[in-house]
Parts: structure tokens; sequence; C-alpha cells
């Protein structure tokens, strides 16, 4: 996702001088070409986000489409009110990107776990919030985001689902990269693709999973969700973040304001904790019964209700499975 | 203004009430009638709740009708109690959360080098306010980068809010302090309008590094029971209070 950021960066940078790139001094082995090749447009400001929000603010404000860029919570959580005064209520053209969500950077520690940025920024008014499941949508929204005024987020997971659906990508429109009808699986962020294995194992299964891609958390693709919550048997939303304010909470908060109640709906998420144990990205998501066979067992537990609408009514008991 | 809205934090508007009457009257290159005109100077109250001062100089200055101050504080005003640029014309910058005026200034200094452009940017700061960290985050920044168009202005009045800033986090050796980080700092008399116009006419004080003014000033200037008074930080003048205030100002 990173690569396809950088070239999709690089590609604009080449067509617009007004095109700027900020690092808060990460980036080691990436961004040197870029700097290379636009030393009039790349800027390293040291360890210093506050004033890396603050800069770009300011080169936003004076024509400026300012990238600032770290990992994990340092773009993000570390300088939030800056993003959220200066940036947001100025409706400045800060793009924030964080490399490295969820558990990408698993075994460095808690510190590196990008876990609540999603439920945090999405409190934010005026911030258009993208976790892109595939690097080709990485790349797409790189651009779509570069294009749109204000503030934007892109969250970089080091892994990613395979694409090749390709096709047309907005903001806030999700994509169905897998069609089925007794459930939909809908993803934020890298993690689409457990859920995609997931699905590949539950149709040996006799289970037909849709697979939504919900790469924009901000504005929510409203329709397509309620579009799952109404056509299939139930849904169950995954992401590789805390389980409050995120892409779990997003879909439940329409769904409810709608007036619809899905077949049946689990948010897997991470169940609020902090994780002290490390590990790779695949490590931690297994742990946390975040992959593909997590998801699979989930779906087991619903089968009976996934496979038609009529036991929708059923009752069922969440044993809070996630807590580690 | 603040005493029919209620608002507080008179003692720190006048603390820069004269530094904002020079800056507005003879040093910032602005146009009521083109308040977003490229060329301008940019000024950013970093201290945002001195903003009933900079609302009232923009409104002297022809940015906005001065009846329009009335409403400050009020139900469904957009003149908040902490400056904000929404729907008011002249305002560069909304703040009221501290230490973030200064990086935003390095930002628009930075573009203005990078675009060749001679306008200044300019932010007048409060002394409790270099407490916050993202300032020296912002102070290395723009001398490494060598902008020289930037001015921050401190308004050192040595009161800050529950206390003078010596008992609370001392700031001394101040001048030091912004001199080693690579600036060129001048000291002035922050009420003093022919010294504050001589100073800040010198901008850049040195070629190539970012100026620092250290205005001395005294917190509630002009109103006796209000000067030095930490108590006039927050409180609003009603009453008896503000007939003896208007008494003194207009006697002064």
């Amino acid at each position: 996702m990173r690569d396809a950021f950088m070239e999709t960066l690089t590609a604009l940078a080449a067509r617009d001088e007004n095109i700027f790139f900020i690092t808060a001094d990460l980036g080691f082995g990436v961004v040197e070409p870029f700097a290379k090749r636009f030393p009039k447009q790349f800027l390293n400001v040291g360890v210093a986000e506050q004033n890396m929000t603050g800069v770009a603010t300011g080169l936003a404000l004076e024509g400026r489409t300012v990238f600032t860029y770290s990992i994990g919570n340092f773009p993000t959580l570390r300088c939030l009110e800056q993003i959220r005064n200066d940036a947001c209520y100025h409706n400045a053209n800060v793009k924030i990107v964080a490399s490295g969500g969820g558990f990408s950077y698993g075994a460095l520690g808690m510190s590196h776990h990008a876990t609540e940025d999603l439920g945090v920024l999405r409190a934010l008014p005026g911030v258009t919030i993208v976790a892109p499941g595939t690097a080709w949508e990485a790349g797409k929204a790189t651009a779509a985001l570069a294009a749109e005024q204000g503030v934007g987020y892109l969250r970089l997971d080091k892994t990613a689902a395979a694409d090749s659906a390709g096709g047309i990508f907005s903001l806030g429109k999700a994509r169905r990269l897998r069609e089925g009808g007794d459930l939909t699986l809908l993803c934020a962020g890298g993690i689409l693709a457990e859920a995609l294995a997931a699905a590949g194992e539950l149709k040996d299964n006799g289970i037909d999973c849709r697979v939504l891609s919900v790469h924009t958390l901000k504005p929510l693709d409203v329709s397509e969700v309620i579009g799952a919550a109404v056509e299939t048997g139930g849904m169950i939303t995954v992401e590789e973040g805390n389980i409050y304010g995120g892409l779990g909470s997003a879909v439940a908060e329409v769904c409810m304001e709608a007036g619809v109640k899905p077949g049946f709906f689990k948010r897997m998420a991470i169940n609020d904790v902090y994780s002290s144990i490390v590990g790779s990205q695949g490590f931690l998501r297994s742990r946390y019964s975040l992959d593909s066979e997590a998801i699979v067992r989930e779906v087991f537990k619903h089968a009976g209700i996934a496979a038609g609408p009529a036991e929708t009514d059923k009752v069922r008991t969440d044993s809070g499975e996630a807590g580690v | 203004m603040t005493s029919s809205g209620g608002s507080s934090h008179i003692g720190s508007v006048f603390s820069i009430a004269d530094i904002l009457a020079v800056l507005y009257g003879s040093i910032l290159d602005v146009d009521p009638e083109n308040p977003k005109w490229l060329s301008r100077d940019r000024f950013i109250l970093s201290k945002g709740h001195a903003g009933a001062g900079v609302y009232a100089a923009l409104a002297e200055s022809g940015f906005f009708t001065t009846k329009k101050l009335s409403t400050h504080y009020q139900d469904g005003s957009d003149l908040s109690g902490h400056v904000s640029h929404l729907g008011i014309p002249g305002v560069e910058f909304s703040t009221g959360s501290l230490g973030h005026g200064l990086p935003v200034a390095t930002g628009m200094a930075l573009a203005a080098k990078l675009n060749e452009a001679a306008h200044r940017v300019f932010t007048l700061m409060s002394d409790g306010e270099c407490d916050e960290g993202s300032n020296w985050e912002a102070v290395l920044f723009a001398a490494h980068h060598s902008l020289d168009n930037l001015v921050a202005i401190i308004d050192y009045n040595k009161i800050q809010s529950l206390a003078p800033v010596s008992e609370t986090l001392g700031l001394e050796p101040l001048k030091d302090k912004w001199t080693s980080f690579g600036w060129t700092v001048m000291e002035v008399d922050g009420h003093d309008h022919e010294r504050l116009l001589d100073c800040l006419s010198r901008v850049p004080f040195r070629e190539g590094t970012p100026n620092c003014v250290i205005a001395y000033t005294t917190k509630g200037k002009g109103v006796s029971f209000m000067e030095n008074s930490v108590l006039w930080h927050y409180r609003t003048a009603r009453g008896e209070e503000f007939d003896a205030a208007m008494r003194e100002l207009e006697e002064s």
C-alpha cells in the first residue's frame, strides 16, 4: 500500500507543483526518491508532529495540497488538536497519511499499534477517512484525496488484499469484491484479505458471503450498508482497530437510524484492550480473533441464520471471545 | 464590548492593545476592501483569548462595522470569545488553544519564501503560551529554514492564568532562549507606540534569521485597578467597575 501511495504521490507531484509532502522524520528507504526528485515539494520537519501539522496547515492555506506522513499514531493522535483546530476548522488541504494501520507494526509494541485512529478521527467534523483494503485502492485514494478540498486521512496497512477487480474508485463508495446473499462481511483496511479468505472457505461449506471493502469510513456508503442489511442474511464488520468508533460503530449507527435490522450483526474488532503482546500482524490478528479462521468460526455460529431469512429472529449471545 | 458580553480576558486585551494599534495602524500591509489580497501581510493572534482586541482593531480598520462588535460573546454571534475567522473578514486564522499560531505562521512564512513573495507573517503570542512545546518545535524549524519574514511578538506581561509567570514556569532568560535557537531578538516597551513602530519597521532584524520581539507589557494596561493583577485575566468589568475603567481610559 505504501508503495502505491508513493507512486501515486510522485505522479501527482510531477503534474502539479502545489503537491507538497512532509514527513516527521520517518520513511527511511521510502521517501528519498521523492525528496531527491522534488526538493521544492518535500520537507522533513524532524520529529515534531504538532509543528508538522501546523506548518502543513500554513502551507495549505497558502495554496498547497500538503500530505503529512508518519507511522502509526504519530501523525494523528500525537497532533490531534492541530488536526482539529488548524486543519479541519480552516478546511485546509491537509492530507494525513499514517503508514502502519492496526497491527502493521505488531512487533514494535502498543505505542506503534494504530488501533484507535479511525474511531478518534471519525469523531472530527470535516475529515474524509480512508482505510484502503488493497494497494490499488491506496493509490486511487491518494489521488482522490488530493483532488478533494479539505482534510483527508489515509491509513496504510502493511499488508493488503489482492485486487484484480479494478474498476471505478470513488471516495464514499464501498466496493463489492464478492457477491453473496447469505451474509455480508464489511471490511475497512488490509484486513479485507482475511475476509476474502474466509469467504472462500465458507463457500466450500455452502455459505455465500458478500464482501465489501468499505475503504471510506467517512462519508460512509450508507446505501451499500443498508443494502447489505436488507438483502443478505446478516452482517459482520471486520476491522483492525478498537471496537468503539470505527467501522462497526458506523455501520450500526446507520442501520439503527434507518430502522433496518440485519438478520444478525457482529462487530469483529479489538475488544477494548491494548495489546502488551507483540508479534507479526498475522499473529496478532489470530491472537485477537480477527483472522480468517476467526471470521469463519463467527459465521458458523450464525450458520442457521445465514442460511436463510426464515430464522432471523433467533437471539444470540456474545461470548466476548475477542478479549485477551 | 467585553462588558456587555460578560467576557473575560480584558487584562490580556489591554496588554496587547498598543501592539495591535501599531500593527494595524502602521505596520501591516492589509486592505479592508480586499481582505484576501494575496500580497497582504499575515497576522495571527496566537493568544486567541484576546480576540476582542483583534475584532476591535479590524473594525476600526474598516474590515467590518464597529456596531458588530456589540455582538461579541452574545448568543448566535460569530465574534467568539477566542478569535475565529469564519464569517469575519480580516481574521487570518482562528486560535484559542495555545501553541497553534506559531507553527501555522511558520508554514505561511515558508510558503511565502517558496513563492518568492515579499509579504511578512506576524504572530502575537502570550508569555504563558511559551510553556507549550509545539512552539519550540516551530522555533527550531523557523531558524533552520531561515524564515526572516516571520515575526513572533511575545506579550511579556509576566502574568499568566493563575499566577505570575516566574512562579508558574519560569521563562527567563527569555531573550537568551530565543537567541540561542537562532532568532534575532529585539526587546521593546510594548506600550510605547514610537518604539514599537521603530522596532517593527526594522523587520527583518537580520537577514536569514526569524524575528522575535519581546514586548514588555502591563496586564490590564490603562486601568489602575486592573494593572498587573492576576484577577483581571478572567474578570469582567461590570457596573461601577466598568464606569471607573471607562473614566480612566478616556482620561488617558
